[in-house]
């Protein structure tokens, strides 16, 4: 693994690497703001397609109370369904919060995966298919083999961080060696996983005995989280706690992190200061696999109990939006998946009791990413870069000067 | 908004708020009650993650509960699931809304709908398509013999065959879809035997359990390329087993048929001439499930308290399953061929006649 064979970074990344430091540099407040922007039209989208605000529209001259009222009960009484159903309700107390915990375990594990790839200049789109190929082993693992209990789980929790370290190392060897490129690796890498469990589910040996849905028997009782009484919140979510501390212990006091962060900045300065970028590349690409794996052994010993070629949901896509959220550090990434856990929590509410599509949620939530992402447009809203644009005026009116 | 000049912005606007102005001068309506026959009586169901728009189960789960809401006034609430995770969190948050009955759609939702059950004993349950090994107390399974009217699809398609090869294709190897396929070359087979024909069938092996899938329920271009891939094979009706992606399949039809050649499509789980009209040109039969009768007939006997956790088993017998009308093609198949069609499903309703699939319901 000499340093020649490095790959060359060509100049097309570099505007990668912008994006990456505006993502990681931004300013805190933007992003609450963002929030707050996305939650105003998101109710103001609710509240359109809400059909009784619709019906008391067509007679709004007639009586206008109706349609204001009806207007401003569909928008809260959405909120308030999120809030009941994400952190707490007065006929179930906090067990909510729970639930919230519980659906953000998985996402706060890959959101960790795509981060740590983000802070080490790769895009890891390949979260999807490594929780696939992490649940595969792990479910494998806790429904095939009968053993002890402790020693079961935590083998199923380590083959889950293999696989996921596997088909995330692979892509990064394939970069570090060939100089492909990490998104087309990482995307070909997810279709891969896709039709593999889709074969893996049709063969007998991943089926219950005697059944042919494709589904796989159940795990072991020794080979799942244990899990608070009453709830589904189960010790994945303390496994997902202690990655977060882990990563960052890494980033700030580790050799290896440190690598991670300046080859992520400039690859060519890091390779010139010694640091070798073929090393650094693999490693963070079998660490965020080993992350996501962790975010399948989540599903498979904590929620689902059982391997279906669904498992993965849309959890790969969704780490992305979650790192992004995060701000690619640890602790960000760690509040977004709360956030995003308790939207998911609260959707269930929300459409159950109220109505609201689901898929309205998603709008919201994809609203706030876009917010998030674009911290300019929030700043353009709110006028907070009225100077920055007088500034760049200057700027190009003294360039033009010349 | 900056090239549209500001007195044209205001015009616009003015249009927009008149209009909208007019669009809103209906009359108030009068405060009114209306009670149906079970107002307290909540049903509620739970999709997989096919959505209740998926031209399959999900939707006619779905309509059958939508019936019951407006012929028995009960309550209704819903919630589509976007993954396997939210199957539990949906279950959980019916029960927790105070759902009497709960339908769940699929084998997927097995294993959460047994837990709600065991979890919540005083509340019903039906699941759609499937049938948990050991019967639950409170969980009404809601199956189908579809190889039965599948059987009576491939006879018609047989005879209805110039070429002498009919196909069909599957979305994922699962039994609610090989069941249609069995049923299919089982009745493409009797036509044969009884016929001394040779009418070949593309796309499923009974005996070996295997043939041709799509790969999911949602990618239409596949079921467009492999139908197109049969056509070329020389098929002229094809039954695509796929929900959804039966579009691509008739797509497919379409463009062979605007070529010249002459082929036709068999819908599946609801009459496709209906359903799909896009395509009733080419659609020579369908094979029905009835599942919004039966999710509104397991509703309705819970809101009267009847409820009972033996299995409804869709079959002719019942009309649970059923062969669609030709439509169009009535006038192009033979009169003997439609006596033959009525005789194997006298047979087979009388039990003269079994038709036999792994997938059947046992």
């Amino acid at each position: 693994m000499s340093e020649t064979k490095a790959p060359v970074v060509p100049d097309s990344e570099k505007p990668g690497n912008d994006l990456l430091k505006q993502i990681t540099q931004g300013p805190g407040l933007v992003s609450v703001l963002g929030v707050i922007v996305a939650l105003v039209i998101g109710g103001l989208l609710i509240a359109i397609t809400d059909e009784k605000v619709a019906q008391t529209a067509g007679y709004f001259f007639a009586r206008p109370t109706d349609f204001l009222s009806e207007l401003w009960r569909a928008a809260t009484e959405s909120y308030v369904a999120l809030f009941n159903g994400a952190i707490y309700n007065s006929a179930q107390g906090f067990k909510p919060f729970l639930e919230t915990l519980t659906v953000s375990t998985p996402l706060i594990c890959a959101g960790l995966g795509v981060a740590v790839a983000f802070r080490a200049g790769l895009f890891n789109i390949g979260a999807q298919g490594q929780i696939i190929i992490g649940s595969v082993l792990a479910a494998y693992v806790g429904f095939a083999w009968h053993l002890p209990l402790g020693l079961h789980l935590l083998l199923v929790i380590v083959f889950g961080l293999i696989g996921g370290a596997i088909w995330g190392g692979l892509v990064g060897l394939l970069k570090a060696k060939t100089g492909a490129h990490e998104v087309i690796l990482t995307i070909m890498f997810n279709y891969v996983a896709v039709y593999f469990i889709d074969f893996l589910m049709n063969t007998q040996a991943f089926r219950r005995p005697g059944g042919t849905n494709p589904i796989s028997p159940i795990l072991d009782s020794t080979a799942v989280f244990p899990s608070i009484p009453g709830s589904r919140l189960h010790l994945g979510f303390v496994m997902a706690v202690l990655l977060v501390i882990f990563v960052s212990w890494m980033f700030k006091r580790s050799t290896v992190g440190f690598e991670f962060r300046a080859v992520g900045h400039n690859p060519e300065a890091a390779k010139t200061a010694g640091i070798n970028v073929a090393r650094s590349t693999i490693i963070a690409m079998a660490m965020a696999g080993a992350l996501a794996g962790a975010a399948g052994v989540a599903q498979v010993a904590g929620t689902e109990k059982v391997l279906t070629s669904g498992i993965a949901g849309s959890l790969g896509f969704d780490a992305i939006t979650v790192a992004l959220l995060g701000r690619s550090t640890p602790w960000g990434t760690f509040f977004a998946g709360l956030l995003f856990g308790a939207f998911q929590a609260g959707a269930v509410n929300m459409q159950i009791t109220t109505g609201t599509p689901i898929d309205i949620v998603s709008v919201v939530q994809s609203l706030i990413v876009l917010f998030i992402a674009a911290p300019p447009l929030v700043k353009a809203i709110f006028g907070m870069n009225r100077k920055k644009k007088r500034n760049a005026k200057l700027e190009t009116t003294q360039a033009g000067a010349k | 908004m900056r090239f549209v000049s500001r007195k044209t912005g205001v015009a616009a606007a003015m249009l927009g708020i008149s209009a909208l102005a007019l669009s809103a001068c209906g009359a108030a309506p009068e405060e009114s009650s209306s009670a149906g026959k079970y107002p307290d009586y909540v049903g509620c169901i739970v999709s997989d993650s096919g959505g209740f728009d998926d031209q399959s189960f999900n939707e006619s789960s779905y309509r059958g509960l939508k019936n019951a809401e407006k012929d028995l006034g009960i309550k209704t609430r819903e919630a589509e699931s976007k993954t396997n995770a939210d199957f539990a969190t949906n279950l959980q948050g019916m029960t927790s809304a105070g759902c009497n009955l709960t339908v769940t759609v699929g084998y997927l939702l097995g294993d959460a709908t047994a837990d709600a059950a065991a979890k919540n004993p005083d509340s019903n349950f039906a699941i759609v398509d499937f049938q948990h090994k050991d019967p639950i107390e409170n969980v009404k399974p809601i199956i189908y013999n579809t190889a039965q009217a599948a059987y009576l699809a491939g006879y018609a398609a047989a005879a209805a065959s110039e070429t002498g090869t009919v196909a069909t294709f599957g979305g994922i190897k699962i039994p609610t879809v090989t069941i249609f396929m069995d049923g299919f070359a089982d009745g493409v087979a009797k036509f044969n035997e009884d016929k001394g024909e040779n009418v070949k069938l593309l796309g499923w092996d009974k005996k070996k359990q295997d043939g041709t899938f799509s790969g999911d329920f949602e990618k239409q271009d596949k079921g467009k390329q492999i139908t197109k891939n049969f056509i070329s094979a020389g098929a002229d009706v094809i039954m695509p087993v796929a929900g959804p992606v039966g579009k691509g399949a008739g797509a497919a039809v379409a463009e062979a048929n605007k070529g010249g050649e002459e082929a036709k499509l068999i819908w599946v789980d609801s009459d496709g001439y209906l359903t799909a009209p896009d395509y009733k040109k080419f659609m020579l039969t369908s094979v029905v499930k009835t599942m919004d009768n039966a999710v509104e007939d397991v509703i309705k006997a819970d809101a009267e308290g009847n409820f009972d956790a033996t299995p409804y088993v869709g079959t002719l017998e019942n009309e649970g399953v059923a062969l669609a009308p030709f439509h169009d093609f009535d006038s192009s198949i033979g009169e003997d061929t439609k006596k033959e069609i009525e005789a194997l499903k006298e047979q087979i309703i009388s039990g003269d006649l079994k038709v036999e699939s792994a997938a059947s319901p046992k």
